[in-house]
């Protein structure tokens, strides 16, 4: 019997459409279609200046939104050599950190509703309506805040700010134990995900997926770890892998990257002084003080150069990897030296993964596709972009 | 690893290509010819000192008017050896570049995506049908010749009007009048 699950499912996280072949329950094969979700932001891009690019991207990956702008961000800064001050690096992996937290809770709640932990996504919600706060304290924006910027940030952090993330990391340790005690030995949990989904580590890495699954095969690929940007050298934190490759792995293994991420987040709080330099030097991109655009014509011809023509980015390719919430997120950006990007394209974890879907769901139960399709993670908007 | 370290462990192995090294920022860039491309993809997974085992990404950018127009352009990683790599692949418009699906089958939807978005044909590809957009879709968005941004009048549908007498009529028509 064949079977059309979605596009317009609620366990497919958006818009993806499975056409599956049954054989009774049991799943002979699986074809996903996607691209209910492109909206052309590649191309559009092209249109923009560089600057401009940064809310686009964003939107990208819904979830994950300041690891696609940092990645994007990180790559304009390597063609314009442009190297950050020590207080930026430490916010914006503060930031991101606080972004995979977000993703992950979003993860977590979604994914354990859709085997059956209804209440689950209730405290998930409830600990991520902290870090939109913490987003809105930034910039105004709960979802797409556009804090980071090619040079550096958007301003300095707000008054308040280290007080709403320590009292957050004070609390979420806590919470992360309830969901655990929740979860982790939950009989029913338990028989919904183990040995369901299995890849193996050969099989994740031929099919390119850099990330949390990968991990929770056995391969200990973190960007973090072997490509550091951005500081993370400096930071002490572990990366948690897991041999099985099975849905309870993974969940296994992104439970353990939030306490990570929170031992993280806890150094980079620490060594951020409350205020201080937001971004770089380069009077090429960061727009002139105010009050020396005030004051003086060059710096005021300067402030009305960037914010008019945009700043031009010499020619040749970039690609900056970052490890975002799903796995290895990059830009693959072109110059032509003008003030618009010739080609930008982003590395995105969901599509790899929803590539490989079919190879996690053949020859298991139809009700396991949820489950599977859970553990992966995947959002539409970054797959289709 | 630099660029001539990687072409010159590929020479013995891949005989006869050229390879070109290229311009970059950030990690070693190599030009492969595409009837190499295949061969050197395989010697790259398998030479013990290089094991690029991960395909990370297959894109394309189009440089028209240039001619070759496009440059299929190759991320691939090699975990054990924490080595990024770029490859690039100039193709024209008639051209085709070899699928690399057999050395490692991620290649699959990505040069699906580049077959979509830019009409690049990956010979030997056994799906190479639309991935983003649409079975019908004509064209490939991300040529830069494909028209973007342009001005067209919005069609213009007529709200539904109804007048007073119609309303009442419509009201009345699926009413069952009963006598008292």
């Amino acid at each position: 019997m064949t079977v059309n699950m979605g596009p317009q499912h609620p366990s497919t996280h958006g818009v993806l459409r499975l056409v599956l072949e049954l054989d009774g329950e049991v799943i002979q094969s699986a074809t996903p279609t996607i691209g209910y979700l492109h909206t052309g932001i590649e191309k559009t891009a092209e249109q923009k200046k560089w600057q401009q690019v940064i809310p686009l991207v964003e939107r990208m990956d819904y979830l994950g939104a300041q690891s696609n702008s940092l990645a994007y961000a990180l790559s304009v800064e390597k063609l314009l050599g442009l190297e950050m001050p020590q207080r930026v690096k430490d916010i914006r992996v503060l930031i991101a950190e606080l972004q995979r937290l977000a993703s992950h809770l979003i993860w977590l709640g979604t994914h354990s509703m859709e085997i059956g932990a209804v209440s689950m996504l209730f405290y998930a919600i409830r600990e991520r309506e902290l870090l939109l706060n913490i987003n809105e304290l930034l910039a105004g924006f709960r979802f797409f805040p556009s804090y980071i910027r090619i040079g550096g940030l958007r301003e300095d952090l707000p008054r308040g700010f280290h007080e709403a993330v320590n009292a957050f990391l004070d609390r979420f340790p806590k919470k992360l134990d309830e969901y655990e005690g929740l979860l982790t030995k939950n009989d029913i949990f338990l028989r919904r995900t183990e040995g369901v989904g299995v890849v193996s580590r050969e099989d994740a890495l031929a099919w390119g997926l850099l990330g949390p699954i990968a991990r929770a095969a056995g391969s200990d690929y973190d960007v973090r770890k072997y490509f550091p940007y951005s500081g993370y050298e400096t930071y002490d934190f572990d990366v948690p892998t897991a041999t099985e490759g099975d849905v309870f792995a993974r969940y296994r293994v992104r439970m353990q990257e939030m306490r990570e991420s929170v031992k993280i987040s806890r150094q980079a709080i620490r060594r951020i002084a409350p205020s201080g330099v937001w971004a770089c030097d380069d009077s090429r991109v960061v727009p002139p003080p105010k009050d020396k655009v005030y004051t003086e014509m060059e710096a005021l011809i300067q402030h009305f150069l960037i914010y008019s023509q945009g700043f031009t980015v010499p020619a040749g390719d970039a690609y900056v990897p970052v490890e975002g919430p799903r796995g290895e997120h990059g830009t693959y950006i072109v110059s032509d030296g003008t003030n618009r990007p010739w080609r930008v394209k982003m590395r995105a974890p969901s599509f790899m993964a929803i590539q490989v879907l079919p190879k996690l769901i053949q020859g298991g139960l139809i009700a396991d596709v949820v489950a599977v399709i859970g553990s992966t993670d995947v959002v539409m908007g970054d797959c289709d972009r | 690893m630099d660029a001539p370290a990687i072409v010159n462990a590929l020479g013995p192995i891949v005989c006869g290509a050229a390879y070109e090294v290229g311009p970059s920022v950030d990690f070693a860039t190599i030009y492969v010819p595409p009837d190499r491309l295949v061969a050197t993809c395989t010697a790259l997974r398998d030479i013990p000192s290089l094991r690029f085992n991960v395909l990370v990404e297959v894109t394309a950018a189009d440089y028209f008017p240039r001619d070759p127009r496009f440059e299929v352009v190759y991320h691939l990683l090699s975990i054990p050896n924490r080595v990024r790599l770029r490859l690039k692949v100039r193709a024209t418009e008639k051209g085709t570049v070899p699928t690399i699906q057999r050395v490692w089958p991620a290649a699959g939807w990505l040069e699906r995506e580049v077959w979509d978005m830019f009409g690049v044909v990956f010979d030997g590809h056994p799906d190479l049908r639309r991935l983003l957009m649409p079975e019908d879709w004509e064209g490939h968005p991300q040529r830069k010749d494909y028209p973007v941004q342009i001005r067209k009048a919005a069609q213009i549908y007529e709200p539904l009007e109804v007048t007073e007498e119609e309303f009442r009529a419509n009201l009345e028509r699926d009413r069952v009048k009963r006598a008292h």
